[in-house]
């Protein structure tokens, strides 16, 4: 045992190393969020397009574009993805955020994912639902936004919470374009160390934590919202 | 013009896939009538009252409200429905939201009333049908009679100039369908404008202003309740109505 705490004590106190993982944690924190974000906000409107494409056969040409965003992401690798984002798209620009770059190529990534999730979860609702709110006058918009939706987003909330844990551990091939997310900085504690087990264990249990605590917070907010339902 | 005529369906076709279910149908709905549509199924008379409030656009033909024709493009038809209350068979009450809620959505993003006003006339309706005291209970938690009142309600909110009731107590077990009539005996008392797609033949014979018979897409017949049931000229008529009654 005395060796185990030799070993600790080299890999995360020695030198403030444990500062590359608390670095690390909060750049993958921070892509992880901001993907997140940007993925809902794309996956929200990809969905809506395409449910009402569905339903109403309007909108063709945008969801022929949904379409091929849906095919092309989810046909190719995220890390793929993550190195065109950054050596072609942003290849040119000089001192750009990597950060940024993640959280972009994370985003739309996940937007696609998170699109099919939410139309499935459109459609799950009865249709009587739409034809309900437009007999009271509502907007097709409006019955969507008072009527649909709520009801949608309570179904898919655990498919959500889902994506959002695939996310987060998804993030950490952020190391492919030198971005130093969390499973980066144990590698670097890895490579002034030459000790593999401390760091990647310690990465390792980093993630178990913060899944664990989000499938909690999910499952938390899931029975909030199931209270009308019993 | 007869400024008496609220509804006027002139001429009304639809298709669905190439299936022809209404083939020209005329009807005209004066304020303060109750109309009840009767017909075997497929007959196409819950389409012919959906299409009344454009929730089936129609393939062919015209409706007039008020002497606007609503199947015009340019009309925004979210502003008649608002003036035209429906029922459904399955009540489409608003699962995630409590009963007062799900009365006073509509009067508060549509009417701009305050949620004060909303409410109080909600719970107004509500006493009415009897159901005051459920005003915050989930719609999962009521009984399907319950359901339909409230659904009936929720359309009154809107302070409708008709109401569409389709078959509105097909879906409701035996012994809770006479609560419902009940409302809607009420309403018909209040001269309240309705049309009424229904198997109650009771009902047909003991409120309504005129009975329409549809058959196979077609109006076949229509008159005073006294006359329909106890003369029937039309020959499917007849047999309809040694079926069911």
């Amino acid at each position: 045992m005395g060796n185990f705490q030799e070993r600790f004590y080299l890999n995360f106190i020695k030198d403030d190393r444990w500062m590359y993982m608390w670095d690390g944690l909060k750049i993958t924190l921070e892509v992880t969020l901001f993907a997140t974000l940007l993925g809902i906000v794309l996956g929200f409107l990809v969905a809506i397009i395409r449910s009402t494409h569905d339903r109403t056969g309007k909108l063709k040409i945008m969801n022929v574009l949904c379409q091929i965003y849906l095919t092309v992401i989810r046909g190719t690798p995220a890390v793929v993805q993550l190195l065109i984002m950054y050596f072609v798209i942003f290849g040119s620009v000089k001192g750009i955020s990597k950060v940024l770059v993640a959280v972009l190529a994370f985003g739309i990534n996940s937007g696609a994912y998170v699109a099919e999730i939410c139309r499935a979860g459109i459609m799950s609702i009865d249709i009587g639902q739409m034809e309900a709110g437009r007999s009271i006058g509502f907007s097709y918009g409006q019955t969507m936004w008072y009527i649909v939706l709520p009801q949608a987003f309570k179904n898919v909330l655990p498919a959500l919470g889902n994506e959002f844990i695939v996310l987060l551990k998804e993030t950490s091939i952020s190391g492919y374009i030198a971005l130093q997310d969390l499973t980066k900085g144990g590698d670097i504690i890895r490579s002034r160390t030459y000790d593999a087990f401390m760091p990647l264990i310690g990465v390792a249990i980093v993630y178990l934590v913060l899944v664990l605590g989000f499938t909690k917070l999910v499952s938390m907010l899931e029975r909030r919202l199931n209270q009308s339902e019993r | 013009m007869n400024d008496n005529i609220l509804i006027r369906a002139e001429n009304v076709r639809k298709s669905f896939s190439g299936k022809e279910v209404l083939k020209g149908i005329d009807l005209e709905i004066r304020k303060g009538e109750v109309v009840v549509i009767i017909g075997p199924s497929g007959s196409g008379k819950s389409t012919f009252l959906r299409c009344l409030n454009l929730l089936e656009v129609p393939t062919g033909g015209h409706i007039y409200f008020n002497d606007v024709d609503i199947t015009e493009k340019s009309v925004n038809i979210d502003m008649h429905r608002q003036k035209m209350g429906m029922v459904f068979q399955h009540f489409n009450l608003f699962p995630h939201m409590d009963i007062l809620k799900n009365m006073t959505i509509g009067p508060e993003k549509l009417l701009k009333k305050s949620r004060e006003e909303a409410e109080k006339q909600a719970m107004e309706l509500l006493a009415r049908v009897g159901l005051a005291d459920r005003s915050h209970a989930y719609p999962n938690q009521l009984s399907g009679g319950q359901k339909q009142r409230i659904a009936i309600v929720r359309a009154l909110c809107m302070q409708p100039e008709v109401m569409l009731f389709d078959e509105p107590t097909s879906a409701l077990d035996p012994e809770m369908v006479g609560e419902v009539l009940q409302v809607m005996r009420d309403l018909a008392r209040e001269h309240m404008t309705m049309v009424v797609v229904t198997h109650e033949m009771g009902f047909a014979k003991e409120v309504a202003d005129r009975v329409v018979f549809l058959d196979e897409g077609i109006l076949m017949e229509q008159n005073r309740p006294e006359e329909f049931f106890v003369n029937p000229r039309n020959e499917r008529l007849k047999s309809f109505l040694g079926k069911v009654l």
